[in-house]
């Protein structure tokens, strides 16, 4: 078995005590639920779109150190992206998490996804994949329509 | 050595030593150091049971009922011996008034689909509590949604006890069925359901006790109870998975239409009308668990073996002792429980999700579980989205209550600095 510290790293466990970005946009131009019926964890994420670049992304919600911290990391990174560049790195990462084959970014793309590297822990815990992408499912819907739940199941 | 020596060398408060009666449970021999706390969920296996199902396939298999042949006899009779001793386990009148089902949940649903119907109409209501596990919430449910009965629910008191004094306010001249739990699963709280049988039938309504994690741990008597039904599943009392029994008294089980057509539960068929079975295999249509409930059926024997009122004794010592342990742990606020707990140890841990407590007790080969316990509107009632619980068999001992302590230390340790 690994070492615990390999998916708790300093860098989660930061996060997971002290989020980035929690809060509420009041004027969101997007936004949605997620939830975990696995756990009851919800998270809500608040984008402000101006055109194609995200002007602002934060979060609310309650979860394990895992979905906080990815939530955290995930409006920390997302900022000043494109919605092309923010699908771009979910897609990288759903595949580096679940052990799928993830595309090859172009910088400095990359070296925004490689803040994510302490997540990737959850590999190798099937259970806790769903905490690090709960966010990242709930940022997804909230560009595809906003206001709706997804659900992890 | 025998068993029953290995289960007096060092007798503990229920008269047997769990480490050494792990040794009947392979699951231990192959997972050195494993720390099972998670019994509520479902219990492991004794060899009892793990081969008496594997001889009975060897040995004793074929197609139960209406068999000409020796075998199929012979796998009758065990079948029907297995429904003898559930009935003795539950010390029910007449083993007719056992049916096997697949689990609780399908025992629940049975008296939802066929009692409920037949003598419900829109209006009359089924009494549950906050305490109960999602089967017995969710098939009343989809019954009110089917035909118009309202549901209520009665509250805790502010032990975490159920609250009789608003219970028995609750108890409406419409009240035709209360709901209820006989251990809750999500605190151990014990619902006084003998108080709650008296109350509900003086007012007229029947019962149905939900036993999941009371059949395990109690020695349950449906007659002295005076309950009209009582659900328990296989694989908590140390049986097998996909088998349980729903006890239901006889009258009323014989007035009940069938909730599943099929093989089994006919007289006679033919395409105009069709004449039903009596009781209890008016609800067995299809070919039954045959295997699973012979299983149960050794699961009994090895319970009665060890006597129920050691197991209750054992349970009641290492739950005293895992509450006084876990709440030395600063930060650790277990469940309330009412005036008594059994078998559950469910908490919160200050400032940790619960599946990062349970995740790092996993490092330390503690088992156990994280999240709502199928149970939301109770978590919701004590305002948490989930906690995590310890569930108690009889294999556990006060050393594995202190590992499951230390391995939360260490998760405070990590997430509370």
């Amino acid at each position: 078995m690994m070492d615990l510290r390999e998916l708790y790293q300093d860098i989660i466990l930061d996060h997971g005590r002290h989020p980035r970005n929690f809060r509420k946009i009041e004027q969101p131009t997007h936004f949605a639920h997620g939830y975990n019926p696995l756990c009851g964890d919800r998270v809500t994420v608040y984008l402000s779109l101006d055109g194609e670049r995200i002007a602002d992304v934060a979060f609310q919600g309650r979860g394990c150190a895992i979905s906080t911290a990815a939530a955290s990391l995930m409006t920390e990174i997302l900022r000043g992206k494109t919605v092309d560049e923010a699908r771009a790195l979910f897609a990288q990462f759903h595949a580096r998490v679940t052990g799928g084959e993830p595309a090859a970014l172009p910088e400095p793309l990359a070296e925004e996804a490689e803040r994510l590297e302490p997540l990737t822990g959850v590999k190798a815990y099937p259970a806790r994949v769903k905490c690090a992408t709960l966010s990242w499912h709930a940022l997804e819907a909230a560009l595809q329509g906003g206001g709706a739940t997804v659900k992890t199941e | 050595m025998t068993t029953a020596s290995l289960r007096s060398v060092y007798p503990g408060p229920g008269g047997f030593d769990p480490r050494q009666l792990r040794r009947e449970f392979p699951i231990f021999g192959n997972n050195p150091g494993l720390v099972f706390l998670d019994s509520g969920a479902s219990a492991q296996k004794p060899a009892s049971v793990i081969d008496r199902v594997a001889e009975y396939y060897r040995t004793d298999y074929a197609n139960v009922h209406r068999g000409v042949y020796r075998l199929s006899a012979r796998s009758t009779e065990l079948y029907e011996e297995a429904r003898e001793k559930v009935r003795a386990f539950l010390n029910a009148a007449d083993s007719r008034e056992i049916v096997f089902v697949r689990n609780t949940t399908e025992a629940i649903n049975l008296v939802a689909q066929s009692w409920g119907p037949a003598f419900l109409k829109s209006g009359d209501e089924v009494l549950i509590s906050v305490l109960e596990h999602h089967s017995n919430i969710v098939p009343w449910q989809l019954l009110r949604d089917r035909i118009g009965i309202k549901l209520v629910v009665t509250p805790l008191d502010a032990t975490g006890g159920v609250d009789l004094a608003a219970f028995e306010a609750r108890l409406s001249p419409r009240t035709r069925l209360v709901a209820i739990t006989h251990v809750a699963n999500a605190t151990g709280a014990v619902v006084p359901v003998e108080t709650i049988v008296q109350l509900a039938h003086q007012r007229g309504a029947k019962v149905i006790i939900d036993g999941s994690q009371a059949a395990p741990r109690l020695p349950v008597d449906v007659q002295a109870l005076g309950c009209d039904f009582y659900a328990l599943t296989g694989h908590k009392v140390y049986g097998p998975t996909g088998i349980g029994a729903l006890y239901g008294r006889y009258d009323l089980l014989a007035a009940m239409p069938p909730w599943q057509g099929g093989g089994e539960m006919i007289l006679h068929v033919t395409f105009d009308k069709t004449e039903y079975q009596h009781p209890p295999h008016r609800f067995e249509g299809g070919t039954p668990n045959i295997a699973g409930a012979i299983g149960l059926g050794a699961a009994v024997d090895f319970v009665e073996e060890l006597g129920r009122d050691n197991i209750l004794d054992h349970e009641e010592a290492l739950t005293g002792y895992g509450v006084d342990r876990l709440s030395r742990i600063p930060g650790l606020r277990m469940l309330d429980a009412g005036q008594r707990r059994l078998g559950i140890l469910s908490f919160d841990l200050e400032g940790v999700h619960p599946h990062d407590v349970a995740q790092v007790l996993d490092q330390h080969h503690v088992a156990v579980r994280a999240g709502h316990h199928c149970a939301q509107p109770l978590m919701e009632w004590f305002g948490l989205s989930g906690t995590t619980r310890a569930s108690l068999g009889v294999y556990n001992d006060e050393h594995d209550v202190d590992r499951l302590a230390e391995a939360i230390e260490a998760a405070r340790e990590m997430f509370c600095r």
